[in-house]
């Protein structure tokens, strides 16, 4: 389990590294097909921004009992002023069929910048959450959740 | 009609951030699934969420497969002025399910 | 003197039993002091979800059976509320007395049966059919006018065969995996099956709203899905063999609060 964290963990850093050395990292280090398809995902959200780790907190409980349902909580530190909030937040994970999970859009209006939802989890990966603020910062922030089946698998 | 729960606080003071909890009956059917046949069960989602307060959006969310059946989505909002909340829903077909909850600012 | 001699040949014969019965492996019941609902077994999240009425997809079943009740079926039928009046009075305490004997057809009959019964005799409408979405909404919005409060199983002694048959359903060996309920659920409950705690099974929380399923469901796909599970062929639903199981479950489930809808993985 702590191996695969290690493994996991380079990839991270990486994955919010600078867009520039987004590419290049590409070509170096051979990824899976689905973490290739999160990047692109990733990629067309922040285009060719960089994305900085801090200020969003994404909250995802690291043993699920069921994929169905998975609770997610994004929290991100801003006064969410007209001058100084948090415009959109983009989650993305890394093995379902499709690397988007949703993506929410606020404003001064919101107060504060916290939503709360439930989502479903294939397997055991990564899950990245994306702010983008007002002044057209990135912030990034993931979790690693292991996923169980259900015991005995019902054909009804 | 599907059935929705919205949980919005009847009053506030102005300037209170409160926070709005919204559920809806909703199979978000992913596109991804086989039937008992093994023909695929086409996609049927919910594809987008707006709330607007007195007219003017204050949260919108866009789903995809990956949420959630009977999604679920809380979130918050200043206070500002009594008046109308308007919850929509907007699935794969278009079709759009509206709710309002009235608020009393003081 | 000779009492005492009967007392030593009636402890005697208790022992041997005592001894019998663990050599052959009986499950023991589990004690009214240790009775544990699966609910303090789920995580933070998930038992939030269920305590949250604004957040537990239950309620939305709920709410259609609130509609439902209120409801007239038809133009000549009368509606739920106008016989029972208002759920929230009339139906309090209700489902925690099910199964119960039901006089008209002399023979036991469990919540859903009676939803479908009034619903074809008292109300001349099309009967409803098992897991329906309509049956689960009246069946979910009458379990939960009774949360919170204790499960009261029928003392009826007409109910006792089937109270027996229950017990004997519960403990027998089935499937291809050769498994009873008891074996897992009152010998080895709290421990772990691939990655998940096995439960006390009891059915406090039905009809709930499951995880796996992503849908409000009864008690009776519950138990067909754990049949299915040690590759046993599952009773029908409405079948007698049922009625009894759930009268049977309610009793080992006696004082336990009922949390319908729950929610599980």
């Amino acid at each position: 389990m702590k191996q695969e964290q290690k493994k996991i963990e380079p990839n991270r850093r990486e994955l919010i590294a600078s867009g520039a050395g987004m590419m290049a990292l590409l070509l170096i280090r051979p990824a899976q097909a689905s973490d290739e398809t999160m990047r692109g995902a990733m990629r067309q959200f922040i285009s060719e921004a960089q994305v900085r780790t801090g200020r969003i907190k994404l909250d995802l409980p690291p043993l699920v009992e069921n994929g169905n349902a998975v609770p997610l909580t994004i929290s991100v530190e801003s006064r969410m002023t007209a001058e100084d909030h948090v415009k959109t937040i983009a989650i993305f994970n890394q093995k379902n069929p499709q690397p988007n999970v949703a993506t929410f859009h606020l404003g001064p209006r919101s107060g504060r910048a916290s939503v709360s939802t439930r989502i479903r989890l294939a397997d055991s990966q990564t899950v990245i959450a994306i702010a983008q603020m007002s002044d057209g910062s990135f912030w990034s922030d993931s979790a690693d959740v292991v996923v169980t089946l259900a015991a005995c698998v019902e054909g009804l | 009609m599907a059935r929705a729960l919205i949980n919005v606080p009847a009053k506030a003071k102005r300037g209170d951030i409160v926070e709005i909890k919204a559920l809806i009956a909703h199979p978000m059917e992913t596109g991804y699934r086989h039937d008992t046949k093994g023909e695929p069960i086409p996609r049927d989602i919910i594809k987008s969420f707006v709330c607007s307060y007195n007219g003017e959006d204050v949260f919108r969310a866009e789903l995809f497969p990956a949420l959630a059946a009977n999604p679920f989505i809380a979130f918050s909002i200043v206070a500002s002025e009594s008046g109308v909340l308007t919850f929509s829903w907007t699935d794969d077909h278009d079709q759009t399910e509206v709710r309002t909850a009235p608020i009393t600012v003081e | 003197m000779s009492v005492l001699r009967h007392r030593g040949k009636f402890v005697a014969a208790v022992c041997t039993m005592v001894v019998l019965s663990v050599l052959a492996g009986t499950s023991v019941e589990i004690a009214a002091s240790e009775l544990r609902s699966s609910f303090a077994d789920m995580s933070r999240e998930t038992q939030g979800m269920q305590s949250d009425d604004s957040a537990n997809p239950g309620m939305l079943w709920v709410l259609e059976g609130e509609a439902l009740w209120n409801a007239k079926p038809g133009a000549e039928s009368r509606a739920c509320a106008d016989c029972h009046g208002d759920a929230r009075v009339g139906m309090k305490g209700v489902s925690a007395r099910y199964p119960l004997f039901d006089e008209a057809n002399a023979r036991p009959i469990d919540l859903e049966q009676r939803i479908m019964q009034c619903r074809r005799d008292r109300q001349q409408t099309t009967p409803l059919a098992w897991e329906s979405p309509e049956l689960l909404a009246l069946t979910a919005y009458v379990a939960r006018q009774s949360r919170e409060l204790a499960i009261e199983p029928s003392r009826d002694a007409r109910m006792t065969l089937a109270l027996d048959r229950g017990r004997e359903l519960f403990t027998r060996r089935e499937g291809q995996l050769n498994l009873s309920c008891s074996a897992c659920h009152d010998d080895n409950w709290g421990k772990r099956l691939a990655g998940n705690v096995v439960p006390q099974g009891h059915p406090n929380g039905y009809p709930l709203y499951r995880l796996e399923w992503q849908s409000l469901g009864s008690l009776q796909r519950r138990l067909r899905n754990c049949m299915v599970g040690v590759r046993a062929e599952p009773y029908a639903y409405g079948s007698a063999d049922f009625v009894a199981l759930e009268a049977y479950l309610m009793a080992r489930a006696s004082g336990m609060v009922i949390e319908a809808p729950a929610v599980r993985p």
